[in-house]
Formats: structure tokens, C-alpha cells, sequence
């Protein structure tokens, strides 16, 4: 898996509650078979018209924002449907992380599988940090999972809980089916007792 | 010792428990359909791993499956080979499909239960959020993304941080015509789409007790709309008479000893959990949601709530922008609210019960003149059951369009979608932006309240229904 550590990226604000997967990937890319080439139907309800032009009203379509790779929303983002055509289309799209008040389980998950760091702080630093990103031109912020903190240089800074294993898989760039092999014995152990049970 | 059902479920699945790192749980039924396989099959390839346990692992086709006539060729060639490719990886690595001309083929978690897969005690997993259907069992069973699904391919275990408990404890009986839908959309309502996030719901109470095995899977079914990891049933005798006899549940004598193991599963009386929430049945009624989110939510006697009412200004923010993809004005009457389409299908409400349900209100009724109505039966078991008790005759009689087994319109991958701007009354779980078609606008409701909106062309109390 990929490694995330730090990183530094210019922010685009989607001021949205509740952006479920649906909206970041609709169904109908979800027919391809390969876990690459996500990012053009990223958002594609909200990023094309239905005659298939960009849609300028859109956050992302506008020329400021072009090149972002930190995104920021409302609460309860990544709600719905488990694809984790979500987490590859705004990976492959150039998203490094999502910050925001709270992720829905699965999402967050299968961000972490990923490495795209799904990054939860309070409702007030993420209205801080959509605000700057409006209001400053190429806003940047660094995201330092080392250090679980997120800053601007600007006087902006704001620490971040994340899981103590997550956390060290994302770093090293763990494989975690490997590390669930190496427990083989402990797997073989339990599989006698549960057939022993089960008949 | 002293535990929830949950805890019970999870101690009982425990491989290693290490101080500094999430759980390893071992998963004894893994469900695999054609949309959130392939990438995991792949991976497995690349890294020359196996599936650990072909024998614990059943796959489907329904998600991108047309509902129209099987014996055509599928017409959508990208739809074809993602079901080609679950044919030849279930093939490759020995593991037993359901495919699109069986008799057994139908929605991931209608067929679980239905063939007797689903068994209380079970950990089950599947690359589909509405896993948690299955909890109505007695079982904890989530859905998991795709890397989590070549994982527990190659492993039969996945870590996991242990999730928190909320109680529902739901008291006094449903009226008639409110359905444990309704008691899910009332649910959601009241706790938010994220009230549950984090947590794993048990549903109790005497209500609870009270429902069938299919309005038990339709409340936990809805559990992920409210944020859950997953939500359970305690298996009780509703639960042992349904899985009696089926195909895959235990026989003779194996069967009492799981039932005794079984009666076993259930939360001691003075076991702790972090939240719990108290609802009162008797009061509910028929629920329509409103917006573009399952807790967009009101009574069938209400109105469009008006945003400048909302508790937030980022809840006020969202109802604008519901009401105005909804084309809805705040304080218009519910059952003034006409309808184009009618769904009635998915993994939460496409099971025989459901349809009965519908069937005693459309029949000796057509349907209204602007409305396109189409039933879409669970299983292929769902759709014989049902035309042996003459329901598709029912249905067809009064307009509607009887489909084969799939997940349809709830989700659109196939050619079942809304046109833009036309408004749906479904049986199914989310009213998403554009989830049932671009422009598309979904209102949730029970199968009693979808069956009457296709008749009269509105939405209706089913309360006041004239049966004929």
C-alpha cells in the first residue's frame, strides 16, 4: 500500500453535510473492473452538466482551486454505499487527504486501505480552515500524520486523533493481508476449534 | 459472564486479541457479488495468494443484472463483463455462484437468508453496506469495501477495532399500516444519518419481538442509514421457524444442538451499553422522506418541513439544497405530492411479505395514468413463491410491470433508472442525489405506501386505504 507521512497541498472547500458515495462516484462507473482511471467520474453529477460540459458553478471546476490535493467538507462524508470506487476515484483524481467534523465507517476504512488519510477535526476548524480556503488565494496546508497535525504556516494549526495501528500501517505502507498471514498458526488454531463446534 | 449479544458474537470470533492493534475476527460466511469483487480477485492474482475458504464463500449476480428477459443476451457489454469476470474468478478459485439462470439467483442479502445461509452465531461480511440486513439473525455482519474483501478471500479474517453498542429498545405495537420500514425511517429521523456512526445497533423491545423475519431484516437492513457498523435481532422461535428446513441451515440432529447454542444468543439482563435510545411504537405512523437523505424525513400526514426551521445553519444549508433538487416548497402537504414512478424491490423491501403487503392494496385497482409502476421481486424464490399465490397476476392486472430478481432501480446500475426530474415513490434505502438517475427524485416509503401512490398518483395514507 501506499505510504502517507506528510504532506503539503493546496485545499478545496466542498461546504456540503453528508457528501455520500453516491455523488463521489456514481453508479454507473462502477461496472469497470479495474481498480484504476477513477478520478474523471469523480463527482461527476456535480463537475458535468448533463450535456456533459464542466459545470463552472462547481467548487472544483473553478481555475482556483485546479491542482488541489487536500479536500475539506461538511460532516459525515463518505455516507452510503461501501465502493471503494470513492476512495480510488478522489485518489486517482489527486487527493492525498479529506478533512473534515466525521467520516462514515466504511469510507474511512477503505481511505486508510488507500492511503488517502481521512482527517477528523472539530466543526470549527473545519469552517476555519473552508474559510481561509475561499478567502486566500492557492491556500495550502500541510498534513502531518507523524506528528498528527495539520497547519497552514499562517497561524493556523490544529492536532488530530487517529488509531495508533492505522496510523503505523499508513506510514510504513503496510500490507495488511500479509500482516494477517503471518498469523497463520493463530488462524489454523481457530479454524479446529470452530469445526470442532460446528461439526 | 455478562455481555451484549454483540459482545457474545464478537468474543466468540476472536483469533488474536493483541494489546496494540485492532482484532483479528474470523469471518464464517463471506457474500460476493459481480460489483465490488473483481478488484479483490485481482489482487489476489498479483500477490499468487488463494481464498483461504472457498466453502465459506458464495457469490451472486445482482447489482448490474437486468430485470427484463434473461433468456436476451445482456445488452450493456461493460455490465456483461464485470458478470463474465465474477464467473471466471468464482470458477478459478472454486468458490459456488448463483448465477443469472438459476433458480437460486436474487439480491445478495435476500438469498443469504432465504437458502438458509444465514445462520444466528455467524460473523458475515460482504462488499455491500446493506450487509447488515443479516443481523436480523442474530449474527453481526457488516459490509466492507474491496480491499477487505480480498482480504478476508485470502485469509477468512479481518482486524477490526471494536465498535460501540446502542441500544434500540422499541415498545408497544405498530398500527395498523405502519410497517417496520416506517419504524426504520422513524428511527433515522430521530437519531440522524450519523447517530449510529461508530456503533452497532441492537433492536429489542416487544415491537421488535413482534415482527416477522422479513420486517426484522428491513429494520436492520436500514441500520448503515443511520450511520451503524451493523444492527441485530436476537434469534428467538420467529427466528428457528424460518430457518427450519432451508436448504443450507443445519438438519436432524445438528439442528437441535444449533438451536440450543442459538437460544444462548441473546443480551444479559444487566449488560451495559454506550447509548441507548427508547421509542414508543404505538405512536408512529407512515413515514415519506422529504429530501435527498434518509433522515429527510416526515409522517405521511405532514408537510415539507421548512428550512429556516432547522436546528443548524449547515441542516438549514442542506434542506435548501434537498428542497431544491427535490422541487419541493416547504409546507407542501405530503399527499399532495404526485408521483411519476413507482419501485417496488431491493434488499429492504422485495421479500414475499413485502409484496403480499403491496398486492392486498393495488388488487381490483389501476394504476393511475402518469405513473409507471414496476415490482422487482428479491429472488427468483421471491418471484415463484409469489406467482404461486397469484400476486404477479395481481399486479399485472392493475398496471404494474413484473420484473426478475435483482437490485434494480434502487441503485440504477442496469437500465431500471429515473429520467431527470422524474419522482419516484421506492421501497428501497436511500434518496441520494441522482441514486435511482440523474435528476431523479426518490421518496422512501414501506411497499403499503409505494402499491397506494401508484394507484392514486400521490402520496397517500394507507391508514384510510379502501381494500377491495
Amino acid at each position: 500500500m501506499k505510504s502517507f507521512r506528510i504532506h503539503k497541498g493546496k485545499v478545496a472547500p466542498l461546504d456540503r453535510a453528508n457528501v455520500d458515495t453516491d455523488q463521489i462516484i456514481p453508479k454507473q462507473f462502477l461496472k469497470r473492473i479495474e481498480r484504476t482511471g477513477f478520478g474523471q467520474f469523480l463527482f461527476y453529477d456535480w463537475r458535468f452538466l448533463p450535456n456533459g460540459e464542466s459545470d463552472s458553478s462547481f467548487v472544483l471546476n473553478e481555475p482556483r482551486y485546479r491542482g488541489a490535493s487536500i479536500l475539506v467538507a461538511g460532516k459525515n462524508f463518505g455516507c452510503g454505499s461501501s465502493r471503494e470506487h470513492a476512495p480510488w476515484a478522489l485518489a486517482d483524481y489527486g487527493f492525498c487527504a479529506i478533512i473534515a467534523p466525521s467520516f462514515a465507517d466504511i469510507f474511512a476504512n477503505n481511505c486508510m486501505k488507500n492511503g488517502l488519510l481521512p482527517v477528523t477535526l472539530s466543526e470549527d476548524e473545519v469552517s476555519a480552515i473552508i474559510e481561509r480556503a475561499r478567502s486566500i488565494d492557492n491556500y495550502e496546508l500541510t498534513v502531518d500524520l507523524e506528528r498528527r497535525l495539520v497547519a497552514d504556516g499562517g497561524g493556523f494549526s490544529a492536532s488530530f486523533a487517529i488509531d495508533d495501528f492505522q496510523r503505523h500501517c499508513l506510514l510504513e505502507g503496510l500490507d495488511d493481508i500479509g500482516l494477517t498471514l503471518l498469523h497463520e498458526t493463530d488462524i489454523a488454531a481457530y479454524e479446529r476449534k470452530r469445526s470442532a463446534r460446528i461439526g | 459472564m455478562s455481555g451484549t449479544l454483540f459482545e457474545k458474537l464478537w468474543d466468540s470470533h476472536v483469533v488474536r486479541e493483541p494489546a496494540d492493534r485492532p482484532t483479528l475476527l474470523y469471518i464464517d460466511l463471506h457474500l460476493v457479488h459481480e460489483v465490488t469483487s473483481p478488484q479483490a480477485f485481482e489482487g489476489l492474482r498479483v500477490a499468487n495468494r488463494r481464498v483461504r475458504r472457498p466453502d465459506l464463500t458464495v457469490a451472486t449476480v445482482d447489482h448490474n443484472v437486468p430485470t427484463t428477459d434473461r433468456s436476451l443476451p445482456i445488452a450493456d457489454p461493460i455490465g456483461a463483463k464485470q458478470i463474465n469476470t465474477l464467473r471466471q474468478n468464482c470458477q478459478d478459485f472454486g468458490i459456488q455462484l448463483f448465477d443469472i439462470d438459476s433458480a437460486e439467483q436474487g439480491i445478495v442479502h435476500v438469498i443469504g437468508p432465504e437458502l438458509g445461509l444465514t445462520q444466528p452465531g455467524m460473523t458475515i461480511v460482504c462488499g455491500d453496506s446493506h450487509t447488515s440486513t443479516h443481523g436480523a439473525f442474530g449474527t453481526l455482519a457488516f459490509g466492507i469495501g474491496t480491499s477487505e474483501v480480498e482480504h478476508v478471500l485470502a485469509t477468512q479474517c479481518l482486524p477490526q477495532n471494536k465498535p460501540r453498542t446502542m441500544l434500540i429498545d422499541v415498545r408497544g405495537e405498530l398500527p395498523e399500516g405502519v410497517t417496520a420500514k416506517d419504524l426504520a425511517l422513524g428511527i433515522i429521523g430521530r437519531i440522524g444519518t450519523d447517530g449510529a456512526t461508530g456503533h452497532v445497533i441492537e433492536y429489542a423491545g416487544d415491537t421488535v419481538r413482534k415482527l416477522s423475519m422479513e420486517g426484522r431484516m428491513t429494520l436492520c437492513n436500514m441500520s448503515i442509514e443511520a450511520g451503524a457498523r451493523a444492527g441485530m435481532i436476537a434469534p428467538d422461535e420467529t427466528t428457528f421457524a424460518y430457518l427450519r428446513g432451508r436448504r443450507f441451515a443445519p438438519q436432524a440432529n445438528a439442528w437441535n444442538e444449533a438451536q440450543d447454542h442459538w437460544k444462548t444468543l441473546r443480551t444479559d439482563s444487566d449488560a451495559h451499553f454506550d447509548h441507548t435510545v427508547q421509542l414508543d411504537a404505538s405512536t408512529l405512523e407512515p413515514h415519506v422522506t422529504w429530501g435527498t437523505s434518509p433522515g429527510m424525513v416526515v409522517p405521511v400526514t405532514g408537510c415539507v418541513p421548512d428550512p429556516a426551521a432547522a436546528k443548524s445553519e449547515s441542516d438549514r444549508r442542506a434542506s435548501e439544497r434537498a428542497l431544491e433538487y427535490m422541487a419541493l416548497t416547504p409546507r407542501t402537504r405530503i399527499q399532495d405530492i404526485q408521483i411519476d414512478r413507482v419501485f417496488i424491490g431491493s434488499c429492504t423491501n422485495a421479500r414475499i411479505e413485502d409484496l403480499r403487503a403491496a398486492a392486498r392494496i393495488v388488487k381490483g385497482y389501476q394504476t393511475n395514468s402518469s405513473v409507471n409502476a414496476m415490482v422487482v421481486p428479491g429472488s427468483q424464490a421471491v418471484k415463484r413463491a409469489a406467482e404461486s399465490e397469484g400476486l404477479d397476476r395481481i399486479f399485472r392486472d392493475s398496471g404494474f410491470e413484473w420484473r426478475e430478481a435483482g437490485c434494480s432501480m434502487c441503485l440504477g446500475m442496469n437500465a431500471d433508472i429515473l429520467r431527470p426530474g422524474e419522482r419516484c415513490a421506492s421501497t428501497s434505502n436511500r434518496n441520494f442525489e441522482g441514486r435511482q438517475g440523474r435528476g431523479g427524485r426518490t421518496h422512501l416509503v414501506s411497499p403499503m405506501m409505494a402499491a397506494a401512490a401508484a394507484i392514486t398518483g400521490h402520496f397517500t395514507d394507507i391508514r384510510e386505504w379502501k381494500f377491495k
